[in-house]
Protein backbone atom coordinates (compact mmCIF):
# COMPACT_ATOMS: atom_id res chain seq x y z
CA UNK A 1 0.00 0.00 0.00
CA UNK A 2 2.80 2.45 0.90
CA UNK A 3 4.44 1.47 -2.67
CA UNK A 4 1.73 3.36 -3.97
CA UNK A 5 2.67 7.07 -5.21
CA UNK A 6 -0.78 8.12 -5.73
CA UNK A 7 -1.36 7.64 -2.19
CA UNK A 8 1.39 9.44 -1.27
CA UNK A 9 0.71 11.85 -3.88
CA UNK A 10 -3.14 12.54 -2.38
CA UNK A 11 -1.42 12.73 1.81
CA UNK A 12 0.64 15.34 0.28
CA UNK A 13 -1.99 16.98 -1.75
CA UNK A 14 -4.25 16.93 1.72
CA UNK A 15 -1.05 18.28 3.53
CA UNK A 16 -0.55 21.24 1.63
CA UNK A 17 -4.35 21.80 1.55
CA UNK A 18 -4.81 21.65 5.60
CA UNK A 19 -1.28 23.95 5.92
CA UNK A 20 -2.37 26.20 3.39
CA UNK A 21 -5.89 26.72 5.15
CA UNK A 22 -4.48 27.10 8.62
CA UNK A 23 -1.96 30.14 6.84
CA UNK A 24 -5.06 32.05 5.60
CA UNK A 25 -6.99 30.95 8.62
CA UNK A 26 -4.32 32.73 10.73
CA UNK A 27 -4.09 35.41 8.44
CA UNK A 28 -7.74 36.27 8.22
CA UNK A 29 -8.43 35.59 11.91
CA UNK A 30 -6.35 38.29 12.65
CA UNK A 31 -8.13 40.39 10.42
CA UNK A 32 -11.42 38.99 11.87
CA UNK A 33 -10.38 39.73 15.34
CA UNK A 34 -9.77 43.48 14.62
CA UNK A 35 -12.71 43.64 13.07
CA UNK A 36 -14.72 42.54 15.92
CA UNK A 37 -12.98 43.82 18.29
CA UNK A 38 -13.36 47.08 16.83
CA UNK A 39 -17.21 46.88 16.68
CA UNK A 40 -17.71 46.46 19.81
CA UNK A 41 -15.93 49.12 21.13
CA UNK A 42 -17.70 51.10 18.73
CA UNK A 43 -14.85 51.27 16.20
CA UNK A 44 -14.76 50.48 12.99
CA UNK A 45 -11.34 48.57 12.64
CA UNK A 46 -8.81 47.93 9.32
CA UNK A 47 -10.40 49.21 6.80
CA UNK A 48 -7.99 51.01 4.77
CA UNK A 49 -6.04 48.12 2.62
CA UNK A 50 -8.51 46.79 -0.09
CA UNK A 51 -12.16 46.56 0.72
CA UNK A 52 -13.27 46.20 4.21
CA UNK A 53 -9.63 46.13 4.59
CA UNK A 54 -8.93 43.07 3.44
CA UNK A 55 -5.89 43.10 2.37
CA UNK A 56 -4.50 44.29 6.25
CA UNK A 57 -3.21 40.78 6.98
CA UNK A 58 -0.46 40.80 3.58
CA UNK A 59 0.18 44.31 4.54
CA UNK A 60 1.35 43.39 7.83
CA UNK A 61 2.87 40.37 6.88
CA UNK A 62 4.72 42.71 4.37
CA UNK A 63 6.00 44.92 7.83
CA UNK A 64 6.77 41.94 9.74
CA UNK A 65 9.41 40.24 7.19
CA UNK A 66 11.21 43.43 6.46
CA UNK A 67 11.08 44.70 10.49
CA UNK A 68 14.61 44.45 11.89
CA UNK A 69 15.28 41.38 14.23
CA UNK A 70 17.44 41.82 16.76
CA UNK A 71 19.08 39.17 19.68
CA UNK A 72 19.29 39.69 23.19
CA UNK A 73 22.72 40.32 24.15
CA UNK A 74 23.29 37.44 25.80
CA UNK A 75 20.67 35.59 24.56
CA UNK A 76 21.23 31.66 23.81
CA UNK A 77 21.15 32.04 20.40
CA UNK A 78 20.28 28.51 19.51
CA UNK A 79 17.55 27.83 21.96
CA UNK A 80 16.41 31.46 21.11
CA UNK A 81 16.24 31.06 17.30
CA UNK A 82 14.67 27.43 17.77
CA UNK A 83 11.66 27.99 20.38
CA UNK A 84 9.09 29.71 17.96
CA UNK A 85 9.52 26.90 15.31
CA UNK A 86 9.37 24.67 18.38
CA UNK A 87 6.05 26.57 18.82
CA UNK A 88 4.94 27.00 15.41
CA UNK A 89 4.79 23.42 14.11
CA UNK A 90 3.11 21.32 16.99
CA UNK A 91 0.04 23.96 16.14
CA UNK A 92 -0.06 23.38 12.42
CA UNK A 93 0.51 19.07 12.80
CA UNK A 94 -2.13 19.62 15.31
CA UNK A 95 -4.97 19.49 12.85
CA UNK A 96 -3.81 16.59 10.88
CA UNK A 97 -6.40 14.21 12.66
CA UNK A 98 -9.74 16.82 12.43
CA UNK A 99 -12.02 15.79 10.05
CA UNK A 100 -13.54 18.08 7.53
CA UNK A 101 -15.84 16.62 4.98
CA UNK A 102 -16.67 12.99 3.90
CA UNK A 103 -15.35 11.77 1.03
CA UNK A 104 -16.07 12.18 -3.08
CA UNK A 105 -15.21 10.17 -6.04
CA UNK A 106 -12.29 12.11 -8.27
CA UNK A 107 -9.90 9.96 -11.20
CA UNK A 108 -11.66 6.79 -9.75
CA UNK A 109 -10.17 6.50 -6.65
CA UNK A 110 -12.40 7.40 -2.77
CA UNK A 111 -10.29 11.01 -1.49
CA UNK A 112 -11.71 10.92 1.87
CA UNK A 113 -11.27 14.98 3.55
CA UNK A 114 -9.49 14.11 6.31
CA UNK A 115 -5.70 13.50 6.32
CA UNK A 116 -5.61 11.08 8.85
CA UNK A 117 -8.19 8.76 10.69
CA UNK A 118 -6.14 7.18 13.40
CA UNK A 119 -7.65 5.21 15.95
CA UNK A 120 -6.34 7.31 19.24
CA UNK A 121 -6.66 10.40 17.17
CA UNK A 122 -7.89 12.55 20.94
CA UNK A 123 -4.76 10.71 22.60
CA UNK A 124 -2.90 12.12 19.35
CA UNK A 125 -4.62 15.81 19.71
CA UNK A 126 -4.09 15.99 23.66
CA UNK A 127 0.37 15.28 23.71
CA UNK A 128 0.89 17.48 20.97
CA UNK A 129 -0.91 20.31 22.45
CA UNK A 130 1.05 19.52 25.63
CA UNK A 131 3.81 19.84 23.52
CA UNK A 132 3.47 23.61 22.51
CA UNK A 133 4.31 24.72 25.66
CA UNK A 134 7.76 23.87 25.29
CA UNK A 135 8.34 26.44 22.94
CA UNK A 136 7.11 29.09 24.98
CA UNK A 137 9.22 27.66 27.88
CA UNK A 138 12.05 27.72 25.94
CA UNK A 139 11.76 30.80 24.32
CA UNK A 140 10.88 32.93 28.06
CA UNK A 141 14.25 30.88 29.12
CA UNK A 142 16.30 31.80 26.63
CA UNK A 143 15.36 35.62 25.90
CA UNK A 144 17.77 36.24 29.08
CA UNK A 145 15.22 38.52 30.16
CA UNK A 146 13.65 38.35 33.83
CA UNK A 147 9.70 39.43 32.15
CA UNK A 148 10.08 36.92 28.91
CA UNK A 149 11.05 34.05 31.92
CA UNK A 150 8.29 34.78 33.90
CA UNK A 151 6.26 34.61 30.92
CA UNK A 152 7.23 31.68 30.14
CA UNK A 153 6.83 29.61 33.70
CA UNK A 154 3.36 31.10 34.35
CA UNK A 155 2.86 30.09 30.56
CA UNK A 156 4.11 26.43 31.65
CA UNK A 157 2.18 25.71 35.20
CA UNK A 158 -0.94 27.31 33.39
CA UNK A 159 -0.86 24.54 30.97
CA UNK A 160 -0.43 21.67 33.31
CA UNK A 161 -2.92 23.59 35.61
CA UNK A 162 -5.68 23.61 33.29
CA UNK A 163 -4.52 19.91 30.94
CA UNK A 164 -6.52 17.94 33.57
CA UNK A 165 -9.58 19.52 33.22
CA UNK A 166 -8.98 20.07 29.25
CA UNK A 167 -8.23 15.94 29.04
CA UNK A 168 -11.21 15.01 31.60
CA UNK A 169 -13.73 16.87 28.97
CA UNK A 170 -11.96 14.89 26.22
CA UNK A 171 -12.69 11.79 28.18
CA UNK A 172 -16.12 12.75 28.40
CA UNK A 173 -16.58 13.01 24.85
CA UNK A 174 -14.68 9.56 24.24
CA UNK A 175 -16.84 7.76 26.56
CA UNK A 176 -20.03 9.57 24.81
CA UNK A 177 -18.38 8.33 21.39
CA UNK A 178 -16.67 5.20 22.76
CA UNK A 179 -14.30 5.26 20.50
CA UNK A 180 -11.27 7.58 19.96
CA UNK A 181 -11.28 8.05 16.99
CA UNK A 182 -12.48 11.68 15.50
CA UNK A 183 -14.01 10.20 13.06
CA UNK A 184 -15.96 8.08 15.06
CA UNK A 185 -17.06 10.86 17.32
CA UNK A 186 -18.16 12.88 14.51
CA UNK A 187 -20.39 9.60 13.71
CA UNK A 188 -21.98 9.18 16.65
CA UNK A 189 -22.99 13.05 17.13
CA UNK A 190 -25.41 12.46 13.62
CA UNK A 191 -28.34 11.69 15.93
CA UNK A 192 -27.27 14.73 18.62
CA UNK A 193 -24.76 16.81 19.63
CA UNK A 194 -22.76 15.79 22.58
CA UNK A 195 -23.13 19.54 23.62
CA UNK A 196 -27.09 18.43 24.26
CA UNK A 197 -25.76 15.74 26.07
CA UNK A 198 -23.06 17.12 28.06
CA UNK A 199 -23.39 20.92 27.95
CA UNK A 200 -21.48 21.16 31.42
CA UNK A 201 -18.42 18.94 29.65
CA UNK A 202 -18.56 21.75 26.49
CA UNK A 203 -18.24 24.80 28.65
CA UNK A 204 -15.22 22.84 30.51
CA UNK A 205 -13.42 22.48 27.37
CA UNK A 206 -14.37 25.50 26.59
CA UNK A 207 -12.45 27.38 29.52
CA UNK A 208 -9.81 24.87 29.39
CA UNK A 209 -9.01 25.58 25.79
CA UNK A 210 -8.81 29.40 26.44
CA UNK A 211 -6.46 28.77 29.08
CA UNK A 212 -4.94 26.27 26.63
CA UNK A 213 -4.04 28.64 23.99
CA UNK A 214 -3.53 31.67 26.51
CA UNK A 215 -6.30 33.92 25.87
CA UNK A 216 -8.28 36.20 27.79
CA UNK A 217 -9.16 36.51 30.44
CA UNK A 218 -6.48 33.84 30.76
CA UNK A 219 -3.48 35.41 28.64
CA UNK A 220 -1.08 35.72 31.79
CA UNK A 221 1.74 34.42 30.22
CA UNK A 222 1.74 37.52 28.06
CA UNK A 223 -0.15 39.97 30.44
CA UNK A 224 1.43 43.77 29.17
CA UNK A 225 1.30 45.46 32.57
CA UNK A 226 2.99 42.97 34.36
CA UNK A 227 5.02 41.60 31.86
CA UNK A 228 5.46 43.44 28.97
CA UNK A 229 4.77 41.22 26.49
CA UNK A 230 5.89 37.89 28.16
CA UNK A 231 7.69 35.07 26.71
CA UNK A 232 7.85 37.10 23.27
CA UNK A 233 9.22 40.19 24.89
CA UNK A 234 12.16 39.84 22.84
CA UNK A 235 11.44 38.96 20.10
CA UNK A 236 10.92 41.09 16.61
CA UNK A 237 10.54 40.55 12.83
CA UNK A 238 9.45 37.22 11.90
CA UNK A 239 10.51 35.33 14.62
CA UNK A 240 7.62 37.20 16.64
CA UNK A 241 5.19 37.00 13.86
CA UNK A 242 6.04 32.82 14.06
CA UNK A 243 4.57 33.16 18.10
CA UNK A 244 2.06 35.37 16.87
CA UNK A 245 1.06 32.54 14.26
CA UNK A 246 1.21 29.85 16.29
CA UNK A 247 -0.85 31.33 19.05
CA UNK A 248 -3.86 32.16 16.13
CA UNK A 249 -3.26 28.85 14.40
CA UNK A 250 -3.85 27.19 17.77
CA UNK A 251 -6.98 28.99 18.09
CA UNK A 252 -8.29 27.96 15.08
CA UNK A 253 -7.32 24.18 15.84
CA UNK A 254 -8.48 24.41 19.23
CA UNK A 255 -12.39 25.67 17.67
CA UNK A 256 -11.84 22.62 15.30
CA UNK A 257 -11.68 20.60 17.74
CA UNK A 258 -14.19 21.89 19.78
CA UNK A 259 -16.61 21.73 17.20
CA UNK A 260 -15.55 18.34 16.45
CA UNK A 261 -16.20 17.12 19.96
CA UNK A 262 -19.15 19.09 20.99
CA UNK A 263 -20.47 20.58 18.07
CA UNK A 264 -21.33 18.08 15.33
CA UNK A 265 -17.37 18.13 13.45
CA UNK A 266 -18.38 18.54 9.84
CA UNK A 267 -21.70 17.45 10.05
CA UNK A 268 -24.95 19.62 8.99
CA UNK A 269 -26.81 21.09 11.65
CA UNK A 270 -29.72 19.61 13.31
CA UNK A 271 -32.16 21.27 11.70
CA UNK A 272 -30.99 20.60 8.25
CA UNK A 273 -30.73 16.75 8.52
CA UNK A 274 -32.58 15.01 5.45
CA UNK A 275 -33.08 17.51 3.73
CA UNK A 276 -30.90 19.05 0.47
CA UNK A 277 -28.34 20.92 2.81
CA UNK A 278 -27.44 17.78 4.49
CA UNK A 279 -23.70 16.15 3.98
CA UNK A 280 -24.49 13.04 3.06
CA UNK A 281 -27.53 14.21 0.34
CA UNK A 282 -26.88 13.30 -2.66
CA UNK A 283 -28.41 14.07 -6.03
CA UNK A 284 -28.18 13.64 -10.24
CA UNK A 285 -27.45 16.41 -12.58
CA UNK A 286 -27.81 15.13 -15.81
CA UNK A 287 -25.00 11.97 -16.26
CA UNK A 288 -23.53 13.61 -13.25
CA UNK A 289 -24.00 11.70 -9.56
CA UNK A 290 -23.06 14.43 -6.99
CA UNK A 291 -23.06 13.75 -3.46
CA UNK A 292 -23.09 16.88 -0.53
CA UNK A 293 -19.36 16.04 0.56
CA UNK A 294 -18.22 19.97 -0.44
CA UNK A 295 -20.86 20.93 1.86
CA UNK A 296 -18.67 18.91 5.49
CA UNK A 297 -15.47 22.01 5.19
CA UNK A 298 -18.08 24.67 4.55
CA UNK A 299 -19.88 23.72 8.02
CA UNK A 300 -16.59 23.05 9.78
CA UNK A 301 -15.64 26.41 8.95
CA UNK A 302 -19.23 27.92 10.26
CA UNK A 303 -18.86 26.23 12.96
CA UNK A 304 -15.35 27.65 13.94
CA UNK A 305 -16.45 30.82 13.04
CA UNK A 306 -18.66 31.50 15.81
CA UNK A 307 -17.18 29.36 18.02
CA UNK A 308 -13.89 32.01 17.22
CA UNK A 309 -16.00 34.38 17.84
CA UNK A 310 -17.02 33.31 21.15
CA UNK A 311 -13.60 33.76 21.85
CA UNK A 312 -13.11 37.57 19.99
CA UNK A 313 -15.99 38.35 22.27
CA UNK A 314 -15.22 36.70 25.78
CA UNK A 315 -11.63 38.59 25.30
CA UNK A 316 -13.38 41.99 24.60
CA UNK A 317 -15.67 41.27 27.95
CA UNK A 318 -13.69 39.72 30.81
CA UNK A 319 -10.91 41.54 32.42
CA UNK A 320 -7.68 39.11 33.30
CA UNK A 321 -8.00 37.10 36.48
CA UNK A 322 -5.62 37.65 38.71
CA UNK A 323 -2.71 34.43 38.47
CA UNK A 324 -3.15 32.64 42.11
CA UNK A 325 -7.33 32.83 41.05
CA UNK A 326 -6.13 31.12 37.85
CA UNK A 327 -4.44 28.92 39.70
CA UNK A 328 -7.14 27.79 42.28
CA UNK A 329 -9.81 28.21 39.91
CA UNK A 330 -8.04 25.22 37.73
CA UNK A 331 -7.39 23.00 40.49
CA UNK A 332 -10.36 23.32 43.07
CA UNK A 333 -13.40 24.06 40.33
CA UNK A 334 -12.37 23.05 37.48
CA UNK A 335 -10.52 19.34 38.19
CA UNK A 336 -13.10 18.34 40.54
CA UNK A 337 -15.80 19.81 38.53
CA UNK A 338 -14.95 17.70 35.18
CA UNK A 339 -14.01 14.48 37.37
CA UNK A 340 -17.39 14.62 38.69
CA UNK A 341 -18.57 15.52 34.78
CA UNK A 342 -16.90 12.02 33.94
CA UNK A 343 -18.29 9.96 36.55
CA UNK A 344 -21.99 11.32 35.85
CA UNK A 345 -21.26 10.61 31.88
CA UNK A 346 -19.41 7.15 32.41
CA UNK A 347 -22.67 6.08 35.32
CA UNK A 348 -25.25 7.14 32.93
CA UNK A 349 -23.77 5.24 29.93
CA UNK A 350 -23.22 1.78 32.12
CA UNK A 351 -26.37 1.91 33.69
CA UNK A 352 -28.28 2.48 30.41
CA UNK A 353 -26.33 -0.18 28.71
CA UNK A 354 -27.51 -2.40 31.94
CA UNK A 355 -31.16 -1.50 32.86
CA UNK A 356 -31.78 -0.91 28.70
CA UNK A 357 -33.09 2.40 29.43
CA UNK A 358 -32.57 5.72 27.65
CA UNK A 359 -33.83 6.97 30.96
CA UNK A 360 -30.24 6.74 32.34
CA UNK A 361 -28.74 8.52 29.29
CA UNK A 362 -30.90 11.49 29.18
CA UNK A 363 -30.71 11.52 33.04
CA UNK A 364 -26.80 13.10 32.11
CA UNK A 365 -27.29 16.29 31.38
CA UNK A 366 -29.97 17.50 33.73
CA UNK A 367 -27.62 15.50 36.40
CA UNK A 368 -24.42 17.72 35.21
CA UNK A 369 -26.30 20.87 35.40
CA UNK A 370 -27.33 20.27 38.61
CA UNK A 371 -23.68 19.51 39.60
CA UNK A 372 -22.81 22.54 38.01
CA UNK A 373 -25.04 24.28 39.23
CA UNK A 374 -23.73 23.24 42.88
CA UNK A 375 -20.51 24.51 41.78
CA UNK A 376 -21.35 27.93 41.28
CA UNK A 377 -22.99 27.78 44.56
CA UNK A 378 -20.18 26.66 46.48
CA UNK A 379 -18.04 29.68 44.39
CA UNK A 380 -20.29 32.40 45.44
CA UNK A 381 -20.37 30.54 48.99
CA UNK A 382 -16.48 31.15 48.13
CA UNK A 383 -16.59 34.51 47.11
CA UNK A 384 -18.75 35.52 50.20
CA UNK A 385 -16.87 34.30 52.65
CA UNK A 386 -13.93 36.29 51.54
CA UNK A 387 -15.75 39.69 51.16
CA UNK A 388 -17.05 38.89 54.71
CA UNK A 389 -13.28 38.32 56.26
CA UNK A 390 -12.10 41.45 54.16
CA UNK A 391 -14.57 43.42 56.08
CA UNK B 1 -27.48 39.24 45.28
CA UNK B 2 -28.40 35.64 44.51
CA UNK B 3 -26.61 32.66 44.67
CA UNK B 4 -26.39 32.11 40.71
CA UNK B 5 -24.32 35.67 40.61
CA UNK B 6 -21.32 34.42 39.49
CA UNK B 7 -22.67 33.13 36.05
CA UNK B 8 -25.38 36.12 36.29
CA UNK B 9 -22.44 39.03 36.26
CA UNK B 10 -20.76 37.46 33.90
CA UNK B 11 -23.36 36.81 31.35
CA UNK B 12 -24.15 40.55 31.82
CA UNK B 13 -21.24 41.40 31.10
CA UNK B 14 -21.12 39.46 28.16
CA UNK B 15 -24.97 41.34 27.24
CA UNK B 16 -23.51 44.46 27.42
CA UNK B 17 -20.52 44.07 24.48
CA UNK B 18 -23.04 42.28 22.34
CA UNK B 19 -25.34 45.50 22.78
CA UNK B 20 -22.72 47.24 21.31
CA UNK B 21 -21.75 45.39 18.33
CA UNK B 22 -25.21 46.67 17.06
CA UNK B 23 -24.29 50.49 17.85
CA UNK B 24 -22.99 52.85 15.37
CA UNK B 25 -19.04 53.23 15.38
CA UNK B 26 -17.92 57.01 16.44
CA UNK B 27 -15.04 56.70 14.18
CA UNK B 28 -14.52 59.25 11.57
CA UNK B 29 -12.66 58.06 8.68
CA UNK B 30 -10.11 61.10 9.48
CA UNK B 31 -8.42 62.39 5.94
CA UNK B 32 -11.68 61.90 4.44
CA UNK B 33 -14.57 63.24 7.12
CA UNK B 34 -12.57 65.84 9.33
CA UNK B 35 -14.13 66.48 12.77
CA UNK B 36 -15.05 70.06 13.23
CA UNK B 37 -12.89 71.75 16.29
CA UNK B 38 -13.60 73.45 19.10
CA UNK B 39 -14.31 77.26 18.84
CA UNK B 40 -11.64 77.64 21.19
CA UNK B 41 -9.19 75.52 19.84
CA UNK B 42 -5.72 76.61 19.86
CA UNK B 43 -4.11 75.27 16.53
CA UNK B 44 -1.46 76.93 13.57
CA UNK B 45 -1.40 80.56 13.98
CA UNK B 46 -2.60 83.17 11.58
CA UNK B 47 -2.08 87.00 11.30
CA UNK B 48 -4.85 88.75 11.01
CA UNK B 49 -5.85 91.65 8.62
CA UNK B 50 -8.17 94.48 8.88
CA UNK B 51 -11.08 95.13 6.73
CA UNK B 52 -9.07 97.22 4.04
CA UNK B 53 -6.37 94.50 4.15
CA UNK B 54 -3.76 96.25 6.28
CA UNK B 55 -2.07 93.90 8.72
CA UNK B 56 -3.26 94.08 12.68
CA UNK B 57 0.54 93.24 13.31
CA UNK B 58 2.37 96.22 14.69
CA UNK B 59 5.57 94.87 15.25
CA UNK B 60 5.83 95.29 19.15
CA UNK B 61 7.34 91.91 19.98
CA UNK B 62 5.05 91.30 22.98
CA UNK B 63 3.93 87.89 21.64
CA UNK B 64 7.63 87.21 21.43
CA UNK B 65 8.18 88.45 25.40
CA UNK B 66 4.97 86.50 26.25
CA UNK B 67 6.34 83.19 24.48
CA UNK B 68 7.33 80.61 26.89
CA UNK B 69 8.93 78.60 24.24
CA UNK B 70 11.03 81.53 22.65
CA UNK B 71 9.30 80.07 19.46
CA UNK B 72 8.45 83.50 17.54
CA UNK B 73 11.01 86.45 16.49
CA UNK B 74 9.53 89.47 15.09
CA UNK B 75 11.67 92.30 13.67
CA UNK B 76 9.83 95.30 12.50
CA UNK B 77 10.15 98.34 10.36
CA UNK B 78 8.97 101.85 10.10
CA UNK B 79 5.73 102.20 7.69
CA UNK B 80 5.47 105.01 5.39
CA UNK B 81 2.51 106.37 3.62
CA UNK B 82 4.19 105.07 0.29
CA UNK B 83 4.93 101.57 1.79
CA UNK B 84 2.22 100.96 4.21
CA UNK B 85 1.83 97.48 6.12
CA UNK B 86 -0.25 98.68 9.21
CA UNK B 87 -2.13 101.51 10.44
CA UNK B 88 -0.17 102.25 13.11
CA UNK B 89 3.60 103.59 13.24
CA UNK B 90 5.59 100.42 12.61
CA UNK B 91 4.94 97.07 10.85
CA UNK B 92 6.82 93.46 10.89
CA UNK B 93 9.39 93.29 8.52
CA UNK B 94 10.13 89.41 9.71
CA UNK B 95 7.57 87.39 11.71
CA UNK B 96 8.83 83.77 12.22
CA UNK B 97 7.09 81.29 14.26
CA UNK B 98 9.21 77.61 14.39
CA UNK B 99 6.42 75.10 14.70
CA UNK B 100 8.49 72.52 17.01
CA UNK B 101 9.16 74.55 19.64
CA UNK B 102 5.66 76.21 19.74
CA UNK B 103 3.60 74.55 22.27
CA UNK B 104 0.41 75.88 21.30
CA UNK B 105 -0.60 77.61 24.50
CA UNK B 106 -1.97 80.97 23.22
CA UNK B 107 -0.02 83.77 25.58
CA UNK B 108 0.79 85.07 22.68
CA UNK B 109 -2.70 85.72 21.72
CA UNK B 110 -3.04 87.35 24.80
CA UNK B 111 -0.58 89.51 24.94
CA UNK B 112 -1.31 90.89 21.35
CA UNK B 113 -2.43 94.10 22.25
CA UNK B 114 -3.94 94.77 18.52
CA UNK B 115 -5.32 90.68 18.02
CA UNK B 116 -3.66 90.30 15.04
CA UNK B 117 -2.12 86.83 16.15
CA UNK B 118 -4.62 84.27 16.34
CA UNK B 119 -4.28 80.66 16.72
CA UNK B 120 -6.38 79.15 14.02
CA UNK B 121 -8.11 75.47 13.36
CA UNK B 122 -5.30 73.55 11.12
CA UNK B 123 -3.70 71.17 13.16
CA UNK B 124 -2.21 69.34 10.40
CA UNK B 125 1.24 70.36 10.78
CA UNK B 126 4.30 67.84 9.22
CA UNK B 127 7.46 68.94 7.99
CA UNK B 128 10.48 66.75 6.32
CA UNK B 129 12.81 68.86 8.04
CA UNK B 130 13.54 71.09 10.62
CA UNK B 131 14.19 74.10 8.40
CA UNK B 132 10.43 74.10 7.18
CA UNK B 133 9.16 74.08 10.41
CA UNK B 134 9.78 77.65 10.79
CA UNK B 135 6.50 79.68 9.20
CA UNK B 136 7.68 82.95 7.99
CA UNK B 137 5.48 85.68 7.59
CA UNK B 138 3.91 85.16 3.71
CA UNK B 139 3.03 81.60 5.37
CA UNK B 140 1.19 82.87 8.28
CA UNK B 141 -0.39 85.95 6.71
CA UNK B 142 -4.05 85.81 6.31
CA UNK B 143 -4.61 85.71 2.36
CA UNK B 144 -6.70 88.48 0.91
CA UNK B 145 -9.60 88.74 -1.15
CA UNK B 146 -8.90 91.26 -4.22
CA UNK B 147 -5.29 91.96 -5.19
CA UNK B 148 -5.75 95.63 -4.10
CA UNK B 149 -5.82 95.09 -0.25
CA UNK B 150 -2.20 93.57 -0.76
CA UNK B 151 0.32 95.06 1.73
CA UNK B 152 2.59 96.69 1.03
CA UNK B 153 -0.47 99.25 -0.06
CA UNK B 154 0.28 102.82 -1.18
CA UNK B 155 -2.20 105.31 1.21
CA UNK B 156 -2.83 109.08 0.82
CA UNK B 157 -0.72 110.83 3.23
CA UNK B 158 -2.19 111.80 6.67
CA UNK B 159 -5.14 109.43 6.57
CA UNK B 160 -2.68 107.21 9.30
CA UNK B 161 -0.83 108.40 12.01
CA UNK B 162 0.61 106.45 15.17
CA UNK B 163 -2.99 106.81 16.70
CA UNK B 164 -4.73 105.52 14.24
CA UNK B 165 -4.76 101.53 15.26
CA UNK B 166 -8.44 100.71 16.05
CA UNK B 167 -9.39 100.52 19.66
CA UNK B 168 -9.68 96.78 20.66
CA UNK B 169 -13.16 95.64 21.61
CA UNK B 170 -13.42 92.68 24.55
CA UNK B 171 -12.63 89.33 22.82
CA UNK B 172 -15.77 87.33 21.89
CA UNK B 173 -15.04 83.13 22.77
Amino acid sequence: MLSDWTLWLEWFIKALVVIFALLTGFAYLTWYERRALARIQSRIGPNRAGPFGLLQPIADAVKLIFKEELTPGRADRIIFFWAPVITLVPSIIIAAVIPWGTSFTAFGRNITLYLADINVGVLYLMSIASIAVYGIVLAGWSSNNKYAMLGGLRSSAQMISYELALGLSFVTAIILANSMSLLEIVKEQEKVWFVVIQPVGAVIFWIATLAEVNRAPFDMPEAEQELTAGYHSEYSGMKFALFFMAEYQKMIVICAIAATLYFGGFREFWFLKNTIFSVDYSWTLGSWHITNWFLGPLYLLLKVVLLLFGMIWVRATWPRIRYDRLMSFGWKVMLPLSLAITFITATGIVFADQFQSQLFFWAIPFVSILVGLFTVVMIYRELRRKAYERA
Amino acid sequence: MSVLDPVVELARGLWTTLKMMVEKPVTYQYPEQKREVRPRFRGRHVLKRYDNGLEKCIGCSLCAAACPADAIFVEAAENTDERRFSPGERYASTYEINMLRCIYCGYCEDACPTEAIVLGDNYELSFFDRRSAIYDKAMLLEPVQTPEMLTPQKVEPGKYNRRSVPEMKDPQD
